[in-house]
């Protein structure tokens, strides 16, 4: 053995060394994001939910979509510690009684006529608009994630701690017909 | 928590003193987040820090021309703009910074690189094949990866973001200032007795298209005689009239670089706007405000231009290149104008949506959901050992 070979394998340490630190800064920032980007989107659907709440008591919806409404909104309301399968369903639900309850933009312009009521569907769009904004943030911070977990460098290093496998949020979150910009 | 003042750090890469379509998209963008009282720092390359206002921006040092993107772009890279960029982040202690054209190698690029913390991007241009992307490094993708919320202002350019680095981003248009360009003055270099054509653009730079324009105007003149054709942009006018013959030269009108309130009266006083741009547009941000000052738009059929103009609704197309197309479309438009007064009509509709008031409102909302944890912008060191010995070594700053 001599030295060049000593020198080699120093600087093929070296590398390995600098890469696994390096991907497991990378993972530990994509963790922090995809915690970030959680705790957005948890507030922006809390938020959701109530804004939906005070619409449905508000008197002005049609009392079939007032009931409907009402329910799944109180459900999401309470799912905030359900699994995310369970909790994804309960929030696409509301999401499809909004779109179904919203869904004619001559009416809600109508609802709008009342100062009280332009403001809370204001906030409302403005609440919808900003879940749809988290999910796909937090998305994409998942999806970034996956890719470097699948890595075998990653698997056979345990890189990742003990922090469980990140999931991607698929839920309905499309903003209802009656709530788009004007014109948009 | 809408109602909370943020500290914004913006960063553009391309040289603040040239104008461009991402220099204005930050400089409107800036003066709407102001407006709504937050505190927005910008950093960009200055070529020459005697002309700017004091305290317009934050000089990122002077640019180098390269070649990017299909055209010569001006832009920053290099150990010192890297410390730079380092130092601007340190000294303000920003809620969140928002670079744009992230991939550009210019400032935006190293703000990803030395910044951790929210971070937003705006993704402009749409490359449909781009070296860069495709080889993507890991360094490259690394300040990739730090991004919280990506913005597209297209559909190509989400496309782009979409193909090169997986994932999505929303869609949120460049805003336009509509009210600024519905009222406005007649050109004074107009005489609106005899039907007009215009053109903007840098004269040199092919993809905006003036080639394929004047290649059209023997055609138009053959029928409609009185033409003027008005030019405006940058540009060498002598390199642009040689081989031109004389018959032509006396129906164009060279306006040179227009400041932004001769480009409004220019658009109201003009009967046509022609776009005959061939690529590399991902907006088409002069459509808009084309159609805001209720100017009839004539353009080429790119996927951006085609989508912006509602598909042929809110403004007359031609196929991409084709001077007799243009040629043809510009006669019939010349020669109708209850058709113009329609195109009007529906382009004036069509750019509310593009409205500031609404874009903003979009921005700020994303900015919402990034700082919802209250972490705050800065200084990362992880991999970066001239940061970590700068930091030991104060003379190095």
């Amino acid at each position: 053995m001599n030295w060049t070979w000593v020198a080699i394998t120093l600087v093929v340490v070296a590398l390995i060394g600098w890469y696994l630190s390096t991907t497991a800064g990378r993972l530990d920032r994509l963790h922090r994001r995809i915690e970030t980007a959680t705790f957005a989107l948890d507030a922006q659907l809390l938020r959701r939910s109530s804004i939906a709440i005070e619409l449905s008591v508000a008197g002005v919806l049609d009392p079939a979509s007032s009931e409907v409404l009402a329910e799944t909104a109180h459900d999401a309301r309470l799912a905030t510690d359900a699994s995310l399968q369970v909790r994804v369903a309960i929030e696409s639900a509301l999401s499809e009684v909004l779109i179904q309850a919203l869904d004619d933009p001559e009416e809600v312009a109508l609802l709008r006529a009342d100062p009280s009521m332009a403001d809370l569907m204001d906030e409302l769009s403005a609440a919808i608009r900003r879940v749809e904004l988290s999910r796909r943030f937090l998305n994409d911070a998942v999806l970034a994630c996956l890719r470097i977990r699948d890595n075998y460098f990653v698997k056979w290093f345990h890189l990742a701690g003990h922090t469980p496998l990140p999931q991607a949020w698929e839920m309905q979150d499309r903003t209802p017909e009656g709530l788009t910009y004007l014109g948009a | 928590m809408s109602n909370e003042v943020l500290r914004i750090g913006m960063v553009c890469p391309y040289a603040w003193d040239s104008p461009g379509g991402v220099r204005s998209h930050v400089a409107d963008l800036a003066f709407e987040l102001r407006a709504r009282g937050h505190y927005v720092d910008i950093l960009a390359p200055v070529d020459d820090p005697s002309l700017l206002v004091h305290g317009e921006v934050t000089n990122g040092g002077k640019p180098v021309a390269i070649r990017y993107n299909g055209s010569v772009a001006r832009l920053n890279f290099g150990l010192r703009a890297t410390r730079q960029v380092r130092k601007w982040i340190q000294d303000n202690d920003f809620d969140l910074v928002h670079v744009h054209e992230p991939m550009a190698p210019g400032l935006s690029l190293l703000t990803l690189w030395v910044a951790d913390g929210p971070i937003v991007s705006t993704w402009h241009s749409s490359m449909p094949r781009s070296r860069v992307l495709a080889s993507m490094n890991r360094i490259v993708q690394t300040a990739m990866e730090k991004v919280s919320g990506r913005i597209a202002v297209s559909e190509d350019a989400r496309q782009t973001l979409v193909k090169h680095l997986g994932g999505d981003a929303v869609l949120i248009p460049n805003g336009v200032r509509v009210k600024a360009f519905q009222a406005g003055e007649r050109h004074p270099q107009f005489d609106g007795s005899v039907p007009s054509l215009l053109f903007f653009g840098r004269l040199e730079e092919s993809r905006k298209g003036l080639s394929v324009f004047l290649d059209a105007v023997p055609a138009i003149i053959a029928k409609v005689p009185d033409v003027q054709i008005f030019i405006a942009g940058p540009g060498d006018v002598e390199e642009i009239s040689k081989g031109l013959s004389e018959s032509i030269l006396a129906r164009l009108i060279f306006l040179g670089r227009l400041t932004e309130e001769e480009k409004i009266q220019a658009l109201h006083s003009a009967d046509v706007y022609v776009a005959p741009n061939t690529g590399g547009e991902s907006f088409g941000i002069v459509l808009i405000e084309a159609m805001a000052a209720g100017t009839a738009v004539l353009a080429s059929d790119l996927p951006a231009f085609t989508r912006v103009l509602d598909g042929g609704v809110a403004g007359a197309m031609f196929k991409n290149g084709d001077s007799e197309d243009l040629a043809v479309q510009a006669i019939a438009l010349l020669g109708d104008p209850e058709r113009r007064n329609a195109l009007q009509a529906c382009g004036v509709q069509r750019v509310m949506r593009f409205d500031w008031e609404h874009v903003v409102e979009d921005v700020l909302a994303v900015y919402e959901s990034v700082t919802v944890s209250g972490d705050r912008v800065t200084e990362d060191l992880r991999g970066q050992i001239i940061g970590r010995l700068s930091t030991g070594i104060p003379g190095l700053r």
